[in-house]
């Protein structure tokens, strides 16, 4: 059934903006920690035992992507947002749970099947030193995707295709001969996001594209990244964990920690009213230019390893509302005005 | 007298292409209990700055001029023994990533007492004392254990906490500290430098902190200085730089930062990107990228594009630009608080 339905799939359906363009329900992604079948036998008491250990790094995760929107996933390393960006893009199967594109279930198809949709959501990563095949000049790497996803395209079209990307993100024409080791972080970027752009896709997921960046490159990057999603009607799917990055660029914000979504919620009313006790400490830590601002909310500890994950909350050891309903129950995602918030303190009115 | 004193400091690195000019007549001072901020991108110098604080630029690196003195000494003739006297002792050093700083196969404990053991003529068991004693200043539950732990079974706030300790371990009057916190979250970054302030007042200790974070700057320290292209172009009280900041680079890294602007807007953009240190722009480095580098008819300002500004002084900052120069020359009462606009 699937399979007919993703040959017919890869036309966009002229919908309207605000419905969702992907869905992610209950999405599970655990990571082998302890090698293969050999050497997860142990010797225990006379007898070979099998043990297996797993890196719980997505813990059911739904999350929403509306057309046309910019949604920033934020937390701090080890949370599991850039595994939700690849599992998105199908970088990564899925443990367990479903992704929907358009209403199409994506995540158990063949690589053949998946092949349209490829087209229609393009990633951009982190590091521009690592992204671009040091190999191929500048017109080579923005030829390949097209290329490869219009293979009944001749030779003058493709150029004229790559010579508008280039324009469009302000790379000149001329460099086409270049390789990418001869251009700066920023420039590169500009290249990847070119290439991105190539195939006309209408999702991309971002992971981290300005981290790498100085300051007044990563302005530079922002502008282009919003300027691009004005002129070909993209959707963000945003993953960072700069803070005041997602307070000018995202529209809506999902807040991780754990391997588990803490608040979803409105850029603009996370940011004047965070429920979740850790949004509340991450906002509170970020360095401002104010002289005036308040004190940072301190948290107790570490963020605890993804083998063992703590029962209930998995925020509850470093929380300072936890009480013992916390420690036992797994809080569900409600909403909670105009915000969805995971937290039990929040639902039963104590914060 | 100050307790460091770097002046007109000159280090080139001398490549096969040629010399390259990391610092050019780099000054500033730094009293006792001071918080100096470093601020700048990549390729300005200001880690070459703080490694050459501490005499650590190796070949093909040298200093070609200037002086740094620290407490009445000169550093940069200094003979090798006598620098270590100084180096990890008066002036201690954290840098950006704690698990390459501390020695993986040598547990806390030891690189604790090796390093009392290379300052000071003490025994192991007064050493892991002292160890322990700065463990508790920078709170990590259960510092006994901790010594005897191997560095990659802690995590990146708490092996970041332990260089604290060591930088702290001999006391130190100055603690040079390059990003030290980059590579660390945004939670343990707020923790991190909030207990490098806390321990800096409490023991009077100065602090020379290098970081692109203008947040992490107004936050710690009470005199800034901002790097471009190997060269100091504005110093002054912190307070000052970020609410009234007079270089145009200045204005252009602080309007850059996305709280400066109205959610969802165009951020105010440099154009271009930092020149690579061997092929400087002539005159004013920053004149490429600069929207005031034109005269009132739309042409380009000679001094900008062939002299080197000098410094003036505006308000209570040094600012090394000829539009600010002739801006304080023209009305020398009143100071005029430069508009940023968007460059074309």
């Amino acid at each position: 059934m699937t399979q007919v339905m993703a040959k017919t799939a890869p036309q966009a359906t002229s919908a309207q903006a605000g419905d969702t363009l992907v869905e992610i329900r209950d999405l599970e992604k655990h990571f082998p920690l302890s090698g293969d079948f050999l050497e997860q036998l142990r010797f225990k008491g006379g007898k070979l035992v099998r043990r297996q250990e797993f890196v719980h790094a997505i813990n059911g995760v739904d999350i929403d992507v509306r057309r046309g929107e910019s949604l920033c996933v934020v937390g701090e390393s080890g949370c599991g947002k850039s595994t939700v960006a690849r599992m998105v893009m199908g970088l990564l199967h899925p443990t367990g749970g479903e992704i929907r594109y358009d209403g199409q279930r994506i995540d158990n198809l063949s690589p053949r099947q998946l092949l349209p949709y490829r087209r229609r959501m393009q990633m951009i990563f982190q590091n521009p030193y690592a992204s671009l095949n040091p190999r191929m000049t500048i017109q080579q790497t923005l030829e390949e995707p097209l290329r490869f996803h219009h293979p009944d395209w001749k030779t003058p079209q493709i150029r004229d295709k790559v010579a508008e990307v280039m324009d469009s993100v302000g790379i000149d024409p001329e460099w086409g001969k270049r390789f990418g080791h001869e251009f700066s972080g920023g420039q590169r970027q500009r290249i990847a996001i070119a290439r991105a752009l190539a195939v006309d896709p209408e999702f991309i997921v971002a992971d981290e594209p300005i981290s790498a960046l100085d300051v007044s490159i990563q302005a530079q990057v922002l502008n282009l990244l919003m300027d691009a999603q004005e002129t070909h009607h993209l959707t963000y799917l945003f993953i960072t964990h700069d803070l005041a990055v997602v307070e000018h660029f995202g529209t809506r914000v999902v807040v991780m920690y754990l391997g588990r979504v803490c608040e979803v919620a409105e850029t603009r009313t996370l940011f004047s009213t965070p429920r979740h006790p850790y949004t509340q400490a991450l906002l509170s830590a970020i360095p401002r230019l104010e002289d005036d601002r308040p004190d940072y909310i301190r948290l107790e500890g570490e963020v605890p390893t993804p083998v063992n994950l703590p029962s209930g909350c998995v925020f509850h050891g470093r929380c300072p509302h936890a009480n013992e309903r916390c420690r036992r129950e797994v809080p569900q995602l409600i909403a909670a005005e105009s915000t969805q918030v995971a937290c039990h303190a929040v639902e039963e009115g104590r914060l | 007298m100050a307790l460091l004193d770097v002046s007109n400091l000159d280090v080139r690195f001398a490549l096969r292409q040629g010399e390259v000019k990391a610092l050019r007549d780099v000054s500033f001072t730094l009293d006792r209990g001071e918080r100096l901020g470093i601020v700048g991108e990549s390729g300005a110098g200001k880690s070459v700055a703080a490694f050459t604080l501490l005499n650590l630029i190796a070949k093909p690196g040298y200093i070609a001029g200037g002086s740094i003195r620290f407490d009445g000494q000169e550093l940069t003739t200094m003979k090798p023994r006598q620098l270590q006297q100084i180096r990890g002792n008066k002036i201690s050093m954290i840098f950006q990533d704690p698990m390459m700083t501390l020695n993986p196969v040598l547990t806390i404990g030891e690189q604790m007492v090796e390093c009392l053991k290379a300052h000071r003529r003490i025994r192991t068991r007064a050493a892991r004392e002292i160890a322990l004693n700065k463990l508790r200043q920078v709170p990590i539950p259960s510092p006994e254990k901790r010594l005897d732990q191997y560095p990659h079974e802690l995590s990146g706030g708490m092996r970041q906490r332990i260089i604290i300790a060591i930088a702290l371990l001999l006391d130190p009057d100055i603690i040079v500290a390059d990003e030290p916190t980059t590579a660390l979250d945004v939670t343990i970054q707020a923790e991190i430098m909030s207990l490098l302030l806390e321990l800096c007042e409490k023991h009077n200790v100065a602090l020379v902190l290098i970081t692109h974070d203008l947040g992490v700057v107004s936050q710690v320290t009470q005199r800034t200085l901002v790097m471009y292209a190997g060269r100091v172009i504005e110093q002054g009280p912190t307070r000052e730089i970020i609410n009234d900041a007079q270089h145009p680079y200045t204005q252009g890294l602080i309007n850059a930062l996305p709280q400066m602007a109205t959610p969802g807007s165009r951020l105010n953009q440099i154009p271009g990107a930092m020149p690579t240190l061997s092929r400087i722009p002539s005159g004013c480095a920053f004149h490429p990228r600069c929207s005031f580098a034109f005269n009132d008819d739309g042409s380009p300002r000679r001094d900008c594009r062939e002299v080197i500004p000098g410094f003036v002084r505006s308000g209570n900052c040094d600012v090394a630009c000829h539009m600010v120069r002739d801006l304080v020359e023209n009305n020398s009462d009143a100071r005029d608080p430069v508009e940023f606009q968007e460059a074309p």
